[in-house]
C-alpha cells in the first residue's frame, strides 16, 4: 500500500511538472499547424475538436480511422441507416452517402430534398439552394434542422445493452426453475438484483410500496451502468452522456412519481396544511417547481456531465501522446499518456457505477416520497 | 447552454423513450418479475427452515426435559420402593426375634417347671425310702433287742456298716 501511494505520488508530481510545458508545445504546435495533413488529428486544436465531435452521437458506427500514406482519411467502421421525418414525409437512407463528412459539404439527395450534416445533426436544405452557406457564428443560413430518427451509433448501444440484459436476466429468471442457487455468469447478477432491492429500493420507497417500482429500477440501474460501462470501452458509445437519453429516463422517473403520488403528496405540494394561508400559494410555487423541474433537471444533467466529463477528461489525457510529444519526446508523452489515462479510467469505472447508483437512488427516493403515507405526522 | 439545447436531439429522444418502454416492459415481464418472485420465495423457504429448525431445537429440548423428569421420577420411585422394602424387612426380623424370644421364653420356663417338678418328685421319693429304710432299721433293731443285748450292738454296727455302704 505504501508502495503504491508513493507511485500514485510520483506521477502527480511529474504530471504537475510535465503540464507547465504544455503552454510551450500548445504554442509550437499552432505554428506547425498544417491543413493539408490529410486529416490527422494531432494538434491540440484538432483534438478539441475531435472530442466535441466523440461526445456527440453519431450516425456511422466508426471503430478509428487512419491516414493512408497518399494522404487519404480513411475510415474503418459500419454506416447505420438514417431515418428522418422531413417536409416531405419519411426518407431513409444509409449514413454512408454522407461519405463521414460533418461539415455540410456533402450533399445528400432524396425525393428532391437536399440534406447536409453539420456537427452530427442533419439539416434540409431549403428549396432551389445547391450549397449551404453559414454566417459568422457558424450557423447554416439557408438550412433547418428536420427530426431526425435515425438508428445513430446511441440507438445501437441502447439496442445492444437493452438486448444483452434481456439475454442475461432472462437467463438468471429461467435457472430458478431447475435450480435454487443459480450457477456461472446469473450467480454474479444475483447479488446484484439484490443489492438493488434490499440497498435502493427498500429503504428508500418503504416495505409497503417497493415492489410495485422494484422492476423499473432495477431496469434503469442496468441500464445506466452498463451503458456507462460501454462507454469505457473502445467502441465508444457515449449513450448516457446523450442529454436525449438522460432526459428520457429523468422523465420516467418524473412520470413515475408523479402517477403514483398519493393525494396526500399533492396535498402538501398544492396547499401545504398547517401554513398561514398566505404563504401556501408561495409555497406551491416552489414546491412544484421541485418535484416537476429541478428533481428530475438534477437527475439529467448528473449523469449527462458525469458521463460526459469522464469521456473528455480521458480522451483529453490520450491526446497528451500528441500534444507533449514535442515537449516530451514519443516514449515520454505516450507513457505519461498511458499512466494517466490508466488511472483515470480506474476512476471511471468507479464514477460509471456510482452515477448509475445514484440515479437509481433518487428516483427511488423521489418515488417513496411520493407515495408515503403522510398520515402519521399529523 | 446554448450548445446544450443545440445538441439535445428530439429524435433521439423519441427512439430513446420507445426503446425504454419496450425494455422496462420486457424486463419486468421476463427477468425481473420471476428472478423477484424466486428470489423471495427462496427467501421465504429459508425463513421457514429456520423456524422449522428452531422449532425442532426446542421440541428435542423439551423432549429431553421430560425424558429427565421421567429418570428422575423413576429413580424416586425406586428409592422409595427400596426404603420401603428394607423397613418391612427390618420389621420382618424384628419381629422374627421378637417370636424367636417367646418360644424360647416358654421352653425354657416349661423345661424350668418340669425340672422343678422332677426334683420335687425325687426329693420325695428319696425322703420316702429314707423314711422306710429308718423304719427297717428300727424294726429289725427293736426285734434284735429283745432277745440278747449283745447281738442287739451287733446288728447296729452291721446296719450302720451296710448304711456306710450305701
Amino acid at each position: 500500500m505504501k508502495i503504491a501511494q508513493k507511485t500514485i505520488k510520483f506521477f502527480i508530481s511529474i504530471a504537475i511538472a510535465l503540464f507547465t510545458l504544455v503552454n510551450f508545445a500548445a504554442v509550437s504546435e499552432k505554428n506547425h499547424d498544417d491543413q493539408n495533413d490529410g486529416g490527422r488529428v494531432n494538434s491540440k486544436e484538432e483534438v478539441e475538436a475531435y472530442i466535441l465531435h466523440h461526445i456527440k452521437d453519431s450516425h456511422d458506427f466508426s471503430l478509428f480511422s487512419y491516414t493512408n500514406d497518399a494522404g487519404e482519411r480513411k475510415h474503418i467502421g459500419f454506416p447505420l441507416p438514417i431515418i428522418l421525418w422531413t417536409s416531405e414525409g419519411l426518407i431513409t437512407f444509409m449514413s454512408s452517402e454522407f461519405h463521414h463528412n460533418d461539415d455540410g459539404h456533402v450533399i445528400v439527395e432524396k425525393n428532391g430534398l437536399k440534406f447536409v450534416k453539420i456537427h452530427s445533426k442533419i439539416y434540409e436544405l431549403d428549396k432551389a439552394v445547391s450549397e449551404v452557406t453559414f454566417n459568422e457564428t457558424h450557423h447554416a443560413t439557408n438550412a433547418h434542422k428536420v427530426l431526425d430518427f435515425s438508428i445513430t451509433k446511441s440507438v445501437v448501444g441502447v439496442l445492444l445493452i437493452g438486448f444483452l440484459l434481456l439475454f442475461w436476466f432472462s437467463r438468471l429468471a429461467r435457472q430458478y426453475k431447475t435450480q435454487k442457487i443459480p450457477t456461472g455468469f446469473a450467480r454474479v447478477l444475483e447479488p446484484l438484483v439484490i443489492y438493488v432491492r434490499d440497498e435502493i429500493a427498500r429503504p428508500n420507497i418503504g416495505e409497503k410500496h417497493y415492489r410495485r417500482f422494484t422492476g423499473y429500477l432495477l431496469t434503469v440501474f442496468f441500464f445506466i451502468w452498463v451503458l456507462n460501462l460501454s462507454g469505457l470501452t473502445p467502441l465508444g458509445f457515449n449513450v448516457t452522456g446523450q442529454l436525449a437519453v438522460t432526459a428520457c429516463l429523468a422523465i420516467f422517473t418524473l412520470i413515475i412519481y408523479s402517477v403514483s403520488g398519493t393525494k396526500s403528496y399533492w396535498m402538501h405540494m398544492i396547499w401545504m396544511p398547517g401554513v398561514p394561508k398566505l404563504i401556501r400559494p408561495v409555497l406551491a410555487i416552489i414546491e412544484l417547481a421541485g418535484a416537476l423541474l429541478i428533481k428530475p433537471f438534477s437527475l439529467l444533467v448528473r449523469l449527462f456531465a458525469n458521463i460526459s466529463a469522464g469521456h473528455i477528461v480521458v480522451m483529453s489525457l490520450i491526446a497528451i501522446m500528441f500534444t507533449l510529444k514535442q515537449s516530451l519526446g514519443v516514449v515520454g508523452a505516450t507513457g505519461l499518456s498511458l499512466v494517466l489515462s490508466f488511472f483515470i479510467t480506474l476512476i471511471e469505472v468507479l464514477v460509471a457505477f456510482l452515477q448509475a447508483y445514484i440515479f437509481t437512488m433518487l428516483s427511488a427516493l423521489f418515488i417513496g416520497m411520493a407515495v408515503e403515507d403522510h398520515a402519521e405526522h399529523h | 447552454m446554448e450548445t446544450l439545447l443545440n445538441d439535445f436531439s428530439p429524435g433521439l429522444f423519441v427512439v430513446t423513450t420507445i426503446l425504454l418502454v419496450a425494455l422496462i416492459a420486457l424486463m419486468v415481464k421476463f427477468a425481473w418479475k420471476p428472478i423477484l418472485n424466486s428470489l423471495e420465495e427462496r427467501e421465504s423457504g429459508i425463513e421457514n427452515a429456520l423456524a422449522a429448525a428452531e422449532n425442532a431445537r426446542k421440541e428435542m429440548q423439551n423432549l429431553q426435559a421430560d425424558n429427565e423428569k421421567l429418570i428422575k421420577e423413576a429413580r424416586a420411585e425406586r428409592d422409595a420402593m427400596m426404603k420401603e422394602a428394607r423397613v418391612i424387612r427390618d420389621k420382618m426380623i424384628a419381629e422374627a426375634k421378637e417370636d424367636a424370644k417367646e418360644v424360647t421364653a416358654g421352653l425354657i420356663e416349661k423345661a424350668q417347671a418340669s425340672i422343678q417338678h422332677e426334683k420335687q418328685a425325687a426329693l420325695a421319693e428319696i425322703k420316702k425310702n429314707v423314711a422306710e429304710l429308718s423304719i427297717g432299721i428300727a424294726e429289725s433293731v427293736l426285734k434284735k433287742e429283745l432277745s440278747s443285748k449283745k447281738d442287739q450292738l451287733e446288728l447296729v454296727e452291721e446296719l450302720l456298716k451296710d448304711v456306710t455302704l450305701n
